[in-house]
């Protein structure tokens, strides 16, 4: 250990202090009355170290031997995870706040769980990799049971616990056998002891179970049983947690692994993540049709998005990860503003999450349903909004890859999953007519609503410079 | 055989045969003595490979606190173990077939075992010649892998949060004993001292 192994990792290790010092302070002061302030500023901390690291990256460093790594692809990945997990914890202060669930813990738990996730994405060893994916894991187990004294909260909680302790056994497993053959658990040496020959079976069954472990964490079909009662029984701010900085910090880790450690094998592991990428779209496309409640609608949707992102990394090129990393800030950006409606829902002054709710909600509320049109038809991935250009670039990867049938995949799953989005609309607009939900909004929310409807149609001329980033990240991570 | 080889034997028998009787034995209080007696087992082959330690920590830490805590929260946990049988072996029969088809994959996959060229030479980990273990253990720990060790406390600090935040309840009209108040109570004001006469009521 050295000063400049610390030096490369001080925006994680500033983080982890921030934390330790805000449980002090919440401890020794006002304990739950300090939370709105503690919120706050966990939210600025997080959009700060963003800038930090968004601006002050250079180049490629690893510290501590081979277990971190700060490239541009790490930074990519940290930027959007850091300001995604801000925007949850601003938007959903004053939902919390009203509900009785704002424990000062809560953003205490949250910078500790963005830190693992900030560790994740750098990580460049399996050890550091089960680490950082522990302490992010173990942090949102605690926080989908917030709300203690409900059922469901804590039916939540606990079947993420469980079913994500089996998906760590089957990562462990996984990373032993990678251990046995490689001989070390770096990345960089899995790598070296795969040039020139095929890898055999025993190192194939420690990638299987690697990336059956770690699409868990992506809710990837099979192993996506959690995400809609997790989504559905925990607090709707810890859903739209769930939904955002965590999936894109997984999503990286799976792209760091199959490229640093098993890079030497794309076809082994290409035709798996294509295959987890195609059932993900048609199942998350098909089983969110019949669904009544908003949340368990999300994380269908959330696992349909998964496979396309999924696609853009089966194919294996620096172009399919420049696409795979665009459709992930998308998609974070078109959460944000759905979860800021969806928590916005009351009637009686009691949190409602129905669809039925919806029913002629523009004659109600003209604006906030048509911010909500634009971000729906962006989720189904309708032309002119930004949604569309996700897929696009993801679905154009697999084409240049002459992978044109996970193409045809994806664009017919698309035209399923667009049912459903359009249906929320239908209601939103000509729907029963009965009394819709209120829409109870605090300033931030209705501003990230708003601000995010606008992106999804101003993104459109050049997605906002987000194209060369990623190309710049892709190429770091593909070489 | 040496005494040395004989040992191992000893050892390495009753770890694998008390593991086998923890999964098997239908008490689970049994099942937690058979734990601690494989953990002794373990203990026996760590002095086996100069690990002494090692040797110590399994005994001191698993045996003497992680398993009596364990038959603790055994013996206190009210599960209707039956119950949850009649539950599980519904699915016994699904379960049975997905398991030996997996244990043959895998026992395949295992079969057919080759590793890289050089993987054994960096696997081996010798301790350092004229160091004791204590500081080995200590140099690959705090110094090699610190960054881990660090991470290991978050994620405790994240388990030990967690905790408290799921189960801590402060409740109002519980009463506490305040010591200070107490020792700080006069009895002047507290008592009043009265003169019974005798054959006289107050």
């Amino acid at each position: 250990m050295t000063p400049s192994d610390f030096q490369t990792v001080l925006p994680e290790v500033v983080l982890a202090l921030w934390a330790i010092a805000a449980l002090m302070f919440g401890v020794y002061t006002g304990k739950d009355r300090v939370a709105v302030p503690l919120v706050w500023a966990t939210a600025g901390l997080m959009a700060a170290l963003a800038l930090w690291i968004g601006l002050a990256g250079q180049g490629e460093r690893t510290a501590f031997g081979t277990l971190f790594i700060d490239d541009a692809f790490a930074r990519f990945a940290k930027v959007t995870i850091l300001i995604s997990a801000a925007a949850v914890l601003i938007m959903a202060q004053d939902y919390m706040s009203r509900t009785g669930i704002l424990r000062f813990e809560y953003p205490v738990l949250a910078s500790l769980a963005v830190l693992g996730m900030l560790l994740m994405v750098s990580a460049s060893d399996l050890m550091s990799l089960y680490m950082a994916l522990e302490l992010q894991s173990l942090a949102l187990y605690v926080l989908a049971a917030l709300r203690r004294d409900s059922l469901k909260s804590t039916e939540a909680g606990l079947k993420y616990f469980i079913l994500g302790a089996l998906s760590s056994g089957l990562l462990l497993y996984g990373a032993s056998l990678a251990y046995g053959f490689a001989g070390t658990t770096a990345f960089a040496g899995i790598l070296a002891s795969l040039q020139g020959e095929a890898a055999p079976l025993g190192l194939l069954f420690g990638l299987v179970f690697v990336i059956a472990g770690l699409a868990f964490k992506i809710s990837a079909v099979p192993f996506h049983m959690w995400t809609p009662d997790v989504y559905e029984g925990s607090p709707t701010p810890v859903t739209a947690f769930f939904a955002t900085a965590p999936k894109v910090a997984a999503m990286a880790l799976i792209a760091r692994v199959v490229f640093d450690a098993f890079g030497a094998i794309p076809g082994d592991w290409g035709q798996m993540l294509a295959g987890l990428a195609v059932a993900s779209m048609f199942l998350g496309a098909i089983a969110a049709i019949g669904q009544k409640d908003i949340k368990r609608l999300m994380a269908y949707s959330s696992i349909a998005h998964m496979g396309y992102a999924l696609i853009g990394l089966a194919v294996g090129t620096v172009e399919g990860v420049q696409a795979m990393l665009i459709y992930m800030v998308i998609y974070v950006t078109m959460n944000v503003g759905t979860f800021a409606f969806i928590l916005s829902l009351e009637r009686d002054g009691r949190p409602v999450s129905d669809i039925a709710s919806l029913n002629m909600f523009s004659k109600k509320e003209p604006l906030k349903a048509l911010a909500m049109l634009v971000l729906l038809f962006s989720l189904a991935g309708v032309p002119p909004m930004v949604g569309f250009f996700g897929k696009f670039y993801v679905l154009k990867a697999a084409v240049d890859a002459d992978m044109v049938w996970l193409a045809l995949a994806g664009a017919v799953a698309s035209v399923i999953g667009a049912f459903y989005y359009l249906r929320i609309v239908y209601f939103m607009y000509f729907g029963a007519d009965q009394e819709p939900a209120d829409s109870r909004m605090a300033p931030v929310q209705w501003a990230m609503l708003v601000a995010v409807a606008v992106i999804m149609l101003a993104g459109i001329v050049n997605l906002f410079g987000l194209e060369p980033v990623a190309q710049v990240a892709a190429e770091a991570l593909v070489r | 055989m040496s005494v040395a080889d004989i040992a191992f034997y000893a050892f390495a028998v009753v770890t694998v045969v008390a593991g086998l009787m923890l999964t098997i034995s239908r008490n689970p209080v049994h099942s937690v003595l058979w734990m601690i007696l494989s953990f002794l087992g373990a203990a026996g082959l760590m002095v086996l490979m100069g690990a002494e330690f090692v040797a110590m920590l399994v005994m001191i830490v698993y045996v003497g606190a992680v398993a009596v805590l364990f038959l603790f929260v055994v013996m206190m946990l009210d599960v209707d173990f039956a119950a949850l049988k009649g539950e599980i072996s519904r699915a016994m029969p699904l379960a049975l077939l997905i398991g030996v088809v997996l244990i043959i994959q895998i026992s395949l996959g295992i079969g057919a075992w080759v590793e890289a060229d050089g993987a054994l030479g960096l696997r081996d980990a010798p301790a350092p010649h004229g160091v004791d273990n204590a500081r080995a253990l200590g140099l690959i720990l705090y110094d090699k892998y610190g960054f881990l060790f660090q991470i290991a406390g978050l994620i405790l600090l994240v388990a030990m949060i967690g905790a408290i935040l799921l189960t801590l309840r402060h409740r109002k009209d519980i009463k506490r004993q305040n010591v200070l108040q107490q020792m700080w109570r006069d009895p002047a004001k507290a008592m009043e001292l009265k003169d019974v006469k005798p054959g006289q009521g107050l």
